[in-house]
């Protein structure tokens, strides 16, 4: 078995992940004290935080979504059901046995059928989603000059469904990171964009 | 050699996109400030407005009052100071003739009901009927010992009470208004007959003095009824009051109560102490008794939170952040413990603060320091149960009741204090009763203790019927809560409401931030949480406990 060393996340791509990812961290850990699960900033420092990750992200959201989509990225997020059940199988038993991943990460392949699925769910549903709510809810008090009338419950709710599911996505994906080569192996690649992987059969 | 200049190049290029995207991201909120601040230019602060709008006054007059003949005499009574005033001033007593300082009853209410002189009543010393002398001494008149008082005498009007500068002109507590003609003793205190002479050559407008001496002891002592007004507020510190404290904006009570022609602007039984919320900018005439007209409807910083709160939640609820801060307030009064004697004779007992805890005379009350209010919703109007109202006596009776609605535009979360207490009420007939309290003869329950003997002489004296039993029925009464502003920095903070049991926990109705969720979500959110937690870490487990088995 030999590793050879593929260049699969450029200097951008690296820099929005962990960007994206520290917003996502915030705004959980903010959002979840402004909905009263805890006290650790303070409300107002809470709330503070909270408004300025979402404005950051908003503006880096943009970027993202027009990288992806200049840069031809987008092919990396295009669902596909090949192979889909050999990954699932793998990470279901075939992970235990040492076994090879059905889908080794290649410079035409970066995501498995299954990342390429939550990603894309994730890019395109979650975080419109999250973001519509939110600044829905951060207008609250315009909704009258806009002309609507809904109740602030129901916006506030929709938002905690969708902070639970990132919440979730958070524990599965930071959990994924310790399956590759070693432990550390995606980490490291998310740093220096260099993936180690295990080539032949 | 060319590809690789350019990955080099194209590398670094793109570190000066990442800087300025980081930078970009991270101020994109400050720009959004920025632009709140641009569209809310012509609003700066709430409190630069207010201070440009409240320098300290030049107080200017035209006449030296001690120059004038007609007060150069030795007056036998204070009726002939008020006939020398009324001399020149000959409209002043007509205009207080019209002004609930005298009527003791809301001249915004047409049908004359509203009042101390009308049918409503308190849980406090509960109604004036019957006990006139005690509780008119803080009538703007002299004489109304009882219901046959000339209400159209313009003798009668006490200007001086207000007008006094020099701080020695007192009435006494049970002479109706009167002052005393020669040296006598009220309890521990010695009442001096005013020098008129010198009084009447120095009045001038009223200082909060003035006002204090009723307003700060209203229930029959200082700091009783109110709980923010008593007489810490002579000489508040900056803590107490932000806007009264004498090294700060020095505020007498007129500076908001705006007064004209002896009308002072304010809350009446029927009127709300404004229905406009207009700003000096837009009406340099505007009666200054609203916080809008001084700090604007957006007082606070631009972009600030705290500007979006104005449509719901009063200045009052975070800029008050708590009553009877200095002097403790009466929160409890129990009149059915009234009557117990000690050795045959009334007694009292002192109790927390140094305060009575019971009276004979009155029964127990509870007595309360820096006490966080209670919130509603609220319009500036009120309701008010009238002695001829029939009411639930397995209720507690409000005997006011605050109006207003989270959905109604004018109405704002306001704190009150919210004086309990237990007093008589007419068992037979269900209405409340006006016990005769005050006075020398053998009804007075002060007198003779005996509660059937002083409710019919009350009620009586009120032209109530009464059945001829009586009982004891728990009642409220709202004070809305409005003096004693804090300084800024020791307002609420947003955790204090935007909290599970947060000073909000009683409203309902509306979605609060950090008070309201939907208990539903929240569990089976938290259980997909742990779900996941336990996915993962039984899935590493595994991952481990084969990985060694390989090996």
């Amino acid at each position: 078995m030999t590793i050879t060393k593929l260049f699969l996340y450029t200097r951008f791509e690296r820099f929005w992940h962990w960007m994206q990812g520290t917003l996502i961290l915030l705004l959980i850990v903010s959002g979840f004290e402004v909905h009263g699960a805890y006290r650790l900033f303070g409300f107002e420092t809470a709330f503070k935080v909270h408004n300025t990750c979402a404005w950051a992200w908003l503006v880096l959201y943009a970027f993202i979504v027009f990288w992806i989509v200049t840069t031809g990225e987008w092919k990396h997020y295009v669902p596909t059901f090949a192979k889909m059940f050999e990954v699932i199988r793998y990470y279901c038993s075939g992970i235990f046995r040492g076994e090879a991943h059905p889908v080794p990460k290649s410079e035409r392949v970066k995501h498995n059928p299954l990342q390429r699925i939550t990603y894309l769910g994730i890019v395109s549903l979650l975080v419109p989603f999250q973001m519509v709510t939110g600044f829905i809810y951060y207008y609250y008090n315009r909704w009258p000059q806009f002309g609507w009338n809904w109740t602030l419950g129901t916006v506030a709710v929709l938002h905690t469904v969708g902070a639970f599911a990132f919440l979730i996505y958070l524990i599965v994906h930071v959990y994924m990171i310790t399956t590759g080569h070693t432990l550390g192996t995606h980490l490291k690649a998310m740093f220096t964009g260099y993936e180690n992987i295990e080539a032949g059969k | 050699m060319r590809s690789k200049f350019r990955q080099k190049i194209g590398g670094w290029g793109l570190l000066p996109l990442m800087v300025c995207l980081l930078s970009v991201g991270l101020m994109a909120s400050e720009l959004r400030a920025a632009v709140v601040k641009a569209e809310d230019s012509e609003l700066a602060s709430g409190r630069v407005r207010a201070r440009q709008a409240s320098p300290k006054p030049a107080r200017w007059v035209t006449a030296d009052h001690s120059a004038h003949p007609i007060l150069q005499q030795d007056f036998k009574s204070p009726e002939e100071v008020t006939k020398a005033c009324l001399s020149c001033h000959n409209e002043a007593a007509h205009q207080v003739h019209q002004t609930i300082h005298w009527t003791w009853k809301d001249p915004a209410d047409r049908e004359g009901l509203m009042g101390k002189n009308g049918l409503t009543l308190n849980n406090f010393c509960i109604s004036i009927h019957s006990n006139e002398p005690r509780c008119t001494s803080c009538h703007v008149g002299y004489g109304w010992k009882d219901a046959s008082f000339d209400f159209s005498s313009e003798e009668k009007v006490d200007c001086l009470v207000c007008h006094d500068r020099t701080g020695t002109y007192k009435r006494f507590p049970t002479k109706a208004g009167y002052p005393v003609t020669e040296l006598t003793k009220f309890g521990k205190k010695t009442f001096v007959p005013p020098d008129y002479r010198l009084i009447s050559a120095s009045v001038g407008r009223p200082s909060r003095n003035n006002c204090g001496v009723c307003h700060f002891f209203g229930g029959g002592g200082d700091a009783v009824k109110h709980g923010d007004l008593d007489s810490s507020l002579f000489n508040p510190s900056r803590d107490l009051d932000v806007h009264m404290n004498a090294e700060g904006s020095n505020f007498n009570c007129q500076r908001c109560h705006t007064t004209e022609a002896h009308f002072i602007s304010g809350r009446s039984y029927k009127k709300p102490a404004f229905t406009e919320r207009k700003s000096l900018i837009e009406d340099d005439l505007v009666k200054l008794i609203s916080c809008e007209s001084c700090h604007t409807e957006k007082p606070h910083q631009a972009g600030h939170k705290a500007n979006d709160h104005t449509d719901k939640v009063a200045c009052q609820t975070c800029h008050i952040p708590a009553f009877a801060r200095v002097i403790p307030t009466k929160m409890y009064w129990d009149w059915s413990q009234a009557g117990r004697k000690k050795n045959g004779k009334p007694y009292k007992v002192t109790g927390e603060y140094d305060k009575p805890s019971y009276d004979t005379k009155k029964g127990s009350f509870v007595w309360e320091k820096d006490v966080t209010p209670e919130y509603f919703w609220y319009n500036g109007r009120m309701d008010y149960v009238l002695l001829t109202d029939t009411i639930d006596s397995k209720q507690v009776v409000k005997l006011n009741r605050v109006l207003g609605d989270k959905d109604d535009a004018d109405s704002r979360i306001t704190p009150f204090k919210v004086h309990r207490g237990k007093q008589p009420y007419d068992k037979g007939n269900n209405t409340m009763a006006v016990p005769h309290l005050f006075g020398k003869d053998q009804s007075a329950y002060w007198k003779s203790y005996d509660w059937n003997q002083a409710i019919a002489a009350g009620m009586q004296a009120a032209k109530l019927e009464y059945s001829g039993e009586y009982g004891f029925v728990e009642t409220e009464y709202h004070y809305p809560i409005t003096h004693m502003v804090a300084p800024a920095e020791k307002s609420l903070q947003c955790a204090d409401c935007h909290a599970g049991q947060g000073r909000m926990a009683s409203l309902g109705g509306f979605y609060m931030p950090g008070r309201d969720r939907q208990p539903l979500v929240d569990i089976i959110g938290w259980m997909a949480v742990a779900a996941a937690l336990l996915g993962v870490a039984g899935h590493g487990l595994l991952r481990l406990v084969y990985g060694k088995k390989g090996e």
